[in-house]
């Protein structure tokens, strides 16, 4: 072996090393400093965030490999980390006020979201399965970690536990997934198990295959690993259940589909049994276990599973289309569910936090112009034209179709006229029962976050192209 | 040759029925004995295969750290083992049912098992023989260059463990008294001493 080695080139991994760099530095900075009143951290934080999204929309949109081929830079990558950013900065912006009102906040907090997040952009950019795995571990254990953040509290300390034991189950059953095919095609890299994996192959890959997408269903919360999604969801604090929801979800579907298109092309038959099996389950689960539900947190947690039912039907047309049916659904998902969660958080008078449906009594005649936004959101969530989340549904249906996964698409429709109940529940609740009292004035970063979402939410139909026009170059990029 | 086969079949005996025993005794002290025991002979195994690293690495991590930690563990909390098998037949049909699928699927995978000369032709990386390096230089020669990345992701996880460990169990005490040595430098005889006239027969 001849030591005169070949550095890798690090352009294309820019953006990890722009905030790897930048969270070592505001880990030392939050430790000298040490607790302070003021939002100076998450200040800092969002200006890193911020400097990498504009270092992922400078990166090439060719196909770059780099690192001896684990990481790998394309339209698809770009498009998705620009996503995870706006997500994880969603978080930060919404946890300024609440943190310190609730008495929890800790500097440390916006520095495991970026962890968190670089963990997330190291699995869009996986290019082999010890990649992916380490990334994942890395947005796994802050993600544990900041469901635990109210540590106090019995209910967060409980969601932060249960997501942990049951996070370490499923990374178990994809590393012994991973284990399967490496043993049976050799190699780890994803172009290499695709070549190898061509035809006829054993059963052996398969399992590791199957195994691979039950790790994955878990962590994208899709039927059957989603028993976790609603605890975790509603125990934790809500800026950190928001993140969650948005952040996270962009990482483990754009994992989804680059393992899926990019490692396994030649087997589509076997794994699109697997992801229509997951996606039917989601969207139907995701619709009948909503109903019951009181509490708004639990209910967007569901609305979650659901969400990625509808999502998953892009992947398993295994199409361009698809994909991009993906990449617009993610985008407008992300809107829809950061928009949401902004209204959840100004349901607040006092020091009391409301949860439920009934708190939103009313709320039509005491705060008009929340209650507007709430009930475009719970519109745009049931898919009614024209807001934005009839559009995304409206790409994945017509890529289903054109993939002959006609039954696919019909249950997709049913499934989300059920779920339109309990969306449109909450607009009656708004609009036609008595009010109770008035909340509290909105702080201004939710109120931010609120106007960006519903800006989205209710213009995407006037301006569709920037998102689909990238969306369908990111997705062509993965073909 | 037949003093290799001879250590192989010592280390892989005691290897396997020490891990049966780990989970057969009764005493959980027991248990993570036969568990230092196990990890010893897989050294040995290693050693033999020619991976004198990984049996070293096996040694002092496992067991000289995670195994007696594991034991300290076992030794400091109070745990009633025998409460805690007390569903083991409730849970047995299904728990059982489940074993024997992954079992089934365990035999069909390695039934199909057929290793295609081309992939083993094709290491990731070439492994040199042993006379030319030896099996740690050749591993930090891969570590620091072809997986320098994945070295760097997973010190970014050990970076998340410890501020996950301290966000989640750190406690800031209030009323603890704590020596200042620069603050006890820095009396004098006026701050630390007070001369009062005492009134006779009176006290202070």
């Amino acid at each position: 072996m001849n030591s005169a080695l070949t550095i890798p080139a690090f352009g294309p991994m820019l953006p990890e090393i722009l905030m790897a760099a930048g969270v070592l530095a505001l880990v030392l900075f939050g430790a000298f400093r040490g607790e302070r009143p003021g939002y100076g951290m998450s200040i800092i934080a969002l200006a890193l965030l911020a400097v990498t999204f504009v270092a992922v929309l400078m990166l090439p949109s060719e196909r770059v490999e780099t690192m001896g081929g684990s990481f790998v830079v394309d339209g698809f990558a770009k498009f998705m980390k620009a996503l995870t950013l706006l997500g994880s900065a969603g978080g930060i912006i919404l946890s300024l006020d609440y943190m310190r009102r609730e008495g929890i906040y800790r500097f440390e907090y916006p520095i495991l979201i970026v962890l968190s997040t670089i963990g997330m952009m190291m699995v869009i950019s996986a290019n082999d399965l010890i990649a992916l795995y380490l990334g994942l571990e890395l947005l796994s254990l802050s993600s544990y970690v900041i469901a635990a953040f109210d540590r106090d509290n019995v209910r967060s300390t409980e969601a932060g536990l249960k997501y942990f034991v049951l996070g370490a189950l499923s990374s178990g059953m994809l590393l012994y997934g991973a284990s399967l095919v490496y043993g049976f095609t050799g190699s780890v890299s994803f172009p290499v198990i695709a070549t190898v994996l061509q035809g006829d192959v054993g059963i052996g890959a398969i399992v590791g295959l199957v195994f691979i997408a039950a790790g994955i269903a878990f962590k994208i919360s899709a039927v059957p690993f989603h028993m976790w999604t609603p605890d975790v969801y509603e125990g934790s604090p809500t800026p950190v259940t928001a993140f969650f929801a948005a952040a996270p979800k962009m990482a483990g579907m754009a994992m989804a589909t680059r393992v899926f298109i990019d490692a396994f092309p030649g087997i589509l038959v076997q794994w699109q049994q697997i992801i229509v099996f997951i996606s039917i389950a989601s969207m139907a689960l995701g619709s009948f276990a909503a109903i019951g539900q009181r509490n708004l947190k639990r209910l967007m947690a569901y609305s979650s599973i659901g969400n990625v039912g509808y999502a998953l039907i892009g992947l398993a047309a295994g199409t361009p289309d698809g994909v991009q049916g993906v990449a617009i659904y993610m985008a407008i998902y992300l809107a829809m569910t950061l928009g949401t969660f902004a209204i959840i958080l100004a349901m607040r008078r006092g020091n009391v936090m409301f949860e439920s449906i009934d708190d939103l009594s009313g709320l039509s005649r005491t705060h008009p112009a929340l209650a507007f936004c709430l009930a475009m959101m719970m519109f745009s969530l049931a898919g009614i034209p024209p807001l934005a989340g009839f559009f995304a549904k409206f790409y994945v249906f017509a890529a289903a179709i054109q993939a002959n996964l006609v039954t696919l698409a019909v249950i997709g429709v049913v499934t989300s006229v059920i779920g339109a109940y309990y969306y449109l529940r909450i607009v009656k609740v708004m609009y036609f029962d008595e009010p109770v009292e008035r909340f509290e004035r909105m702080s201004p970063g939710v109120t931010f976050v609120l106007m960006v979402s519903s800006a989205v939410v209710l213009l995407f139909w006037l301006v569709p192209a920037p998102i689909v026009n990238a969306a369908g170059a990111a997705a062509r990029s993965l073909f | 040759m037949t003093v290799t086969a001879a250590f192989f079949y010592l280390f892989a005996t005691i290897t396997i029925a020490s891990g049966f025993m780990v989970i057969a005794s009764r005493n959980p002290v027991q248990s993570v004995l036969f568990l230092i025991l196990a990890f010893v002979n897989a050294a040995g195994l290693f050693l033999m295969m020619g991976a004198e690293f990984l049996a070293m690495i096996l040694v002092i991590v496992y067991v000289g750290a995670v195994a007696v930690l594991f034991l300290f563990v076992v030794m400091m909390l109070d745990v009633d083992f025998a409460a805690l098998r007390q569903g083991f037949l409730q849970y047995l049909p299904i728990g059982g049912l489940i074993g024997v699928i992954f079992l089934l699927e365990l035999i069909l995978v390695v039934g199909a098992y057929a290793i295609d000369p081309g992939l083993v032709r094709s290491p990731a990386v070439p492994i040199p023989a042993p006379d030319v390096m030896t099996n740690t230089e050749a591993l930090g020669q891969v570590l620091y260059t072809r997986y320098f990345y994945f070295f760097q992701a997973a010190g970014l996880i050990l970076l998340v463990a410890m501020i996950g460990a301290i966000v989640l169990t750190l406690r800031e005490r209030v009323g603890v008294r704590r020596q200042d040595i620069s603050k006890q430098n820095a009396r004098t005889q006026e701050t630390a001493v007070e001369v009062r006239k005492v009134p006779f027969r009176q006290g202070i």
